[in-house]
């Protein structure tokens, strides 16, 4: 059955092609933990990219209940979490992945950096995946104030005053991310808004672009 | 050559792993459905009956009534007001019913229309019902109005939910 309907469109739409390119490739044996089990290093990166599929479905769940707003954030994030089915698991998944994605990514960073994988013709990809780190971090600090208690509050307050050692643009920077004066109604939109479509729109395409030159450059060689 | 009804290396392979990796997806994603239907789920929640009015300033009139009834809307509390036609009808029995159009949810007034006296009125369509609340033949809406869950204590009317018939 599935494979009619597949043949079906093929034959109108010639998609095999399409996935073959994306899908098909050889793995070279220096990789594949089969050969060697060292080789499981190189999984670090697409565990990364896992976690990261992991945060964007939980974290689009999540907004289905959650309200970035000073007088209801609290209590919207309180109710998910005890009143709604599998609302523990689901804000867990996130809470937890976010941590995990950084210990997964700073794991792939070290591989790479002691393989030297970064090395020319790949010195790009390096920038790109350093691009990624700040980031996922731009990601972590924002959510962390999205549930508004007292840790989110002042884990933003200290992140904000290290903005302003910033020299010369130090205060405007920190003006800018808290939206005025003070940390409140104003910041909390901002981080949602940051939170939820300006830095993953930014992930999504920056890990495009990681993607894209792997594929064109091929894995390193063996060490 | 293989024997007939006999799996391949590369079937079982096949097999396995989708086994495996839809199990793993179904473990991250069930979670995060059940999460996302949940208020289908949901049971219903009950209404505490409130006190509206004295039963002696019943009348045979119906009488608009409101009342204020606690409303929990998931992590959101608040007060609203509801309202309800009061009546006793010939039997001397109180009717309570609620103002809400059964077409498409207006509110009706009582003897509002000068054409149609003594009938429940909609604005919006020009929805009518009779004194009793049925909905009459040939207007928008296809049900009677519903009447309030209700009970007397010491001279007083208390209203519930309103449901429908
Ligand atoms: S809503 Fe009352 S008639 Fe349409």
């Amino acid at each position: 059955m599935l494979q009619r309907i597949y043949d079906w469109v093929d034959e109108r739409l010639d998609i095999t092609p399409l996935w073959r390119d994306i899908a098909d490739h050889e793995v070279p044996e220096h990789v594949n933990p089969a050969h060697h089990f060292s080789a499981f290093v190189y999984c670090f990166g697409g565990l990364t990219f896992f976690i990261v599929v992991i945060q964007i479905l939980s974290g689009m769940f999540l907004t289905m209940y959650y309200v970035p707003d000073i007088v209801n954030a609290w209590e919207s994030v309180y109710y998910l979490q005890n009143e709604v089915a599998f609302g523990v698991i689901v804000r867990g998944m996130h809470h937890w992945g976010a941590s995990l994605v950084i210990v997964m990514m700073f794991l792939h960073t070290l591989r790479v950096f002691f393989q030297g994988a970064y090395k020319k013709p790949r010195e790009l990809n390096w920038v790109v995946g350093v691009l990624i780190f700040f980031v996922m971090l731009g990601l972590g600090f924002t959510g962390y104030l999205l549930p508004w208690d007292m840790k989110a509050l002042f884990a933003t307050k200290v992140g904000l005053q290290i903005a302003v050692t910033i020299p010369v643009i130090g205060e405007m920077a920190k003006t800018l991310l808290a939206g005025g004066e003070i940390i409140g109604a104003q910041t909390l939109a901002r981080f949602f808004a940051i939170h939820v479509f300006f830095l993953p729109g930014a992930l999504l395409a920056l890990m495009g672009a990681h993607f894209i030159m792997i594929r064109k450059q091929g894995i390193s060689g063996p060490l | 050559m293989a024997k007939k009804n006999e799996v391949t290396r590369r079937q079982f392979l096949n097999y396995t792993l989708t086994g495996v990796g839809g199990f793993m997806a179904a473990g991250m994603l069930m979670p995060m459905v059940r999460f996302a239907i949940d208020p289908v789920l949901k049971e219903g929640t009950e209404q505490e009956m409130v006190p509206v009015m004295d039963v002696s300033e019943i009348t045979k009139e119906p009488q608009r009534k409101k009342f204020k009834v606690d409303q929990v809307d998931g992590w959101y509390e608040s007060e609203v007001e509801q309202s309800a036609w009061v009546y006793k009808d010939e039997k001397d029995e109180i009717v309570a019913l609620s103002p809400v159009c059964k077409h498409l949810g207006c509110t009706v007034d009582w003897s509002s229309n000068a054409a149609y006296p003594d009938q429940f009125y909609c604005p919006c369509h020009g929805g009518r019902y009779t004194k009793d609340g049925v909905n009459v033949p040939g207007t928008p809406p296809l049900a009677p109005l519903d009447v309030y869950k209700m009970k007397v204590e010491k001279g007083k009317l208390y209203l519930g939910k309103p449901e429908p018939r």
